[in-house]
């Protein structure tokens, strides 16, 4: 027994058709165009194009990009297991193609904000896998020093990484305030989930992006389930992209990396000259909501396996560069093994690094504090030097 | 309050000897100034040195703002920087923190401290955390400021007091200003602070005239976040107060004076960082304590306050208990005379000397 979201997911897998070319008749392309799913619109007169071309370059780094985050958050779950990451870890496996195909059309100086689901986009905004892998274990090679955590990495224009659900949003339409005031021509991608679709100051924050015309692209990275509630059973509209009312929308198979990279491209040449405007990302999400849920007393395993077979965003990228002779079977190979070998490196730093010493337990509470400064430990007798 | 009907009331002769044992600063005689105006001249200082600095809140613009606070200031610097909010606290106070962490300095205005309640989980876990959270990556130079505790008539839901809430939790500063004084430097210095810094005014003290020294007039004036001021010198007991009730303290010191009873009132002028040096330093002279406060007694200023004094060496000093005068422990009414007996009077703090002193 299917949920209506999972029906509709097969049904589009189902549908998915793609093209084509070849450019010569050597072993491999430099560059093949593909058609995407249509894109649903919300007050929108035209929409991102289903017609996305890639150069064998961008494919196979795309492709390593996506691997990565896979086998880097594989890594994490297991180190979770072990006990050596604590307290919350949620999984981007599945959801790849949205931050790797959204990164593609913007640049380092444009902003990216999303909620705690943020291991992908801490590394596809420049942290290395040992900012990332070390900081879930709490050392001081992680990207916060292990002081923040799973949910609280950040990096120059990337905001984190936010644990309180919806509240990254309105700080979203405040970075594109600032990128707006200083007269930059930046965006801010400001993500949240369908559970926070429904927050109050989503609305707040859409009402005042849409008076000042900020240049935020809010996206919904729409993975069907909100912790253990489906959509059906938390919102009266599933039409999340039509949810900013006045605000634009488009719906993109999130699934699809070049396809959200063609619906970002057209997003922010949209949000640079009209305001703000609304993505929904269909993706789905392997895991559970976090390590502590195993995911399968709200959906069925078989849902679950038939994403993987049908719409699993790496392995359909993959099949597409193959078919259209972008790179061999051999090359991927090639890159499926360096990327292993990475992440296993820097496992190793993350499981033996050091954790910051105890005195760090007072530092950086303020910027900039006063030199005689002093922070109250757990008794009476402990009052630290804070920095 | 306690300034200005003491003035009216009292001849030239009695009031030069008054103004000598009132702690002023010395300068121009007549220079007063509003506590509303001085924030007035805070903002438009601020504003005029960077250009990052705007001024974010309900009302604030072409009304003016909801109690003149921002006056004129659209006019000066334009919407740019002067920015009129719809009525959506969490939103716009999440947009102005995020408008803070990539890079500008925006000043939040709530109303009243008591609608901040809508957005307070932005303050806490958006802005006081971040700088934590990031290992010193992320800093937020935020300020929010308004009118906080009571009014006149305005009952319960628009009352309370905020500065035990906000001074509790680590990586925010907390500013309660009493005079015009306070209310410039302490605001100019919130501003150009670095850090996440809640500002609570009082609105009864926003029309109440101060002097104003020279350099309190000048546009780099500011008073640094956490230190105390001694208002008054005394050897008997020590007064501990913040904001309005600083005003209650003098006045009650005042009448105990007549008796001979010679109160040093303190003006904390920050909650946090609290300056535990001056409060110990005062204590450890007159072995007696008095906490003044119109927010609740529970888990308040003058509890924290009671806590760290009986913890430090002042403890041996005390030849009595600590006290504390709070507002009561209830809603605030709307009727008069029951509104009045719910916050601290002269009255209170005097009856509280008496006890802690053992004297009639």
């Amino acid at each position: 027994m299917l949920s209506v979201f999972a029906r509709n997911l097969r049904t589009l897998g189902c549908r998915g058709i793609y093209q084509s070319y070849h450019i010569n008749n050597y072993a491999t392309s430099t560059e093949a165009s593909f058609e995407t799913q249509p894109y649903k619109l919300h007050k929108l007169d035209e929409g991102p194009s289903t017609n996305v071309t890639v150069t064998r370059d961008d494919a196979l780094t795309y492709y390593r990009q996506m691997q990565m985050i896979r086998r880097m958050e594989t890594v994490a779950g297991n180190l979770y297991k072990s006990k050596i990451i604590r307290g919350f870890c949620h999984l981007y496996s599945g959801q790849e193609a949205i931050c790797v195909g959204m990164e593609a059309s913007i640049n380092k100086k444009d902003a990216v904000i999303t909620a705690y689901r943020a291991h992908g986009w801490t590394y596809i905004r420049g942290v290395s896998l040992v900012g990332v892998l070390a900081e879930l274990t709490g050392k001081q090679s992680g990207c916060a020093q292990g002081k923040g955590g799973s949910m609280h990495m950040y990096n120059e224009n990337f905001y984190g990484g936010n644990g309180i659900v919806g509240a990254q949003v309105p700080l979203g339409a405040g970075i594109a305030f600032a990128l707006k005031y200083q007269k930059t021509d930046n965006i801010c991608i400001t993500l949240y989930g369908d559970g926070a679709a429904n927050q109050g100051q989503l609305f707040e924050a859409y009402n005042m992006a849409k008076l000042w015309n900020l240049p935020c692209i809010f996206v919904c990275e729409n993975n069907g389930y909100a912790m253990g509630t489906s959509l059906d059973r938390s919102s009266a509209s599933t039409q999340y992209f039509s949810r900013g009312d006045y605000v634009p929308g488009v719906q993109v198979d999130g699934m699809d990396v070049l396809a959200v990279k063609e619906c970002t491209r057209f997003c922010k040449d949209f949000v640079l000259k009209n305001g703000p405007i609304l993505i929904e990302a269909s993706t789905y999400r392997y895991s559970g909501h976090s390590m502590s849920d195993p995911g399968t007393s709200y959906r069925t395993r078989e849902e679950v396996q038939e994403v993987r077979e049908r719409r699993d965003p790496i392995s359909k990228f993959k099949e597409r560069i193959i078919s259209a002779n972008l790179a061999t079977p051999e090359e991927i190979k090639k890159i499926d093994v360096e990327v292993r070998k990475e992440v296993d490196e820097a496992t190793e730093v993350a499981k033996t690094d050091r954790e910051l010493p105890l005195e760090e337990l007072y530092n950086k509470i303020y910027s900039n504090p006063e030199p005689d400064y002093q922070v109250r430990g757990c008794d009476p007798t402990i009052m630290a030097a804070s920095h | 309050m306690a300034a200005i009907s003491v003035r009216k009331l009292v001849k030239d002769p009695i009031w030069m000897v008054l103004k000598r044992n009132i702690s002023m600063t010395p300068g121009r005689l007549g220079t007063q100034m509003t506590v509303r105006d001085a924030l007035n001249s805070a903002l438009e200082e601020e504003l005029k040195r960077d250009e990052r600095v705007f001024l974010m809140g309900e009302e604030v613009a072409q009304y003016d703002g909801a109690y003149k606070v921002s006056k004129g200031l659209l006019n000066k610097f334009g919407e740019k920087r002067i920015i009129d909010t719809p009525i959506t606290e969490m939103g716009f106070t999440g947009l102005a923190i995020g408008a803070a962490m990539a890079g500008l300095k925006p000043i939040v205005e709530f109303m009243t401290f008591n609608f901040s309640m809508q957005a307070i989980d932005q303050v806490i876990n958006s802005a006081a955390k971040t700088y934590y959270m990031s290992a010193g990556a992320v800093p937020v130079n935020i300020v929010f400021r308004g009118p906080n505790g009571a009014a006149a008539g305005v009952a319960a839901q628009h009352s309370q007091c905020f500065g035990a809430w906000y001074a509790h939790c680590p990586g925010l500063k907390v500013v309660s200003p009493y005079s015009s004084e306070d209310a410039k430097g302490l605001l100019k210095a919130a501003i150009r602070d670095p850090n996440p810094v809640v500002c609570l005014e009082n609105e009864i003290l926003y029309g109440l005239p101060f002097e104003m020294s020279d350099e309190a007039m000048g546009e780099d004036f500011v008073i640094p976040i956490g230190k105390a001021k001694i208002e008054r010198e005394g050897k008997h007991v020590t007064l501990v107060a913040h904001t309005r009730y600083v005003g209650i303290c003098l006045e009650a010191a005042e009448e105990l004076a007549g008796k001979g009873v010679e109160c040093e009132v303190v003006n904390l002028r920050s909650l946090r960082p609290l300056d535990e040096e001056t409060i110990i330093n005062s204590v450890m002279k007159t072995n007696h304590l008095i906490t003044v406060e119109g927010g609740w007694p529970q888990y308040g200023v003058g509890s924290e306050i009671s806590a760290l004094v009986s913890e430090s060496s002042a403890f041996n000093y005390l030849d009595a208990p600590i006290l504390r005068v709070t507002g009561a422990d209830v809603p605030m009414p709307y009727a008069k005379t029951l509104e009045t007996n719910a916050l601290p009077q002269a009255f209170n703090v005097i009856k509280t000397v008496k006890k802690s002193l053992n004297i009639p």
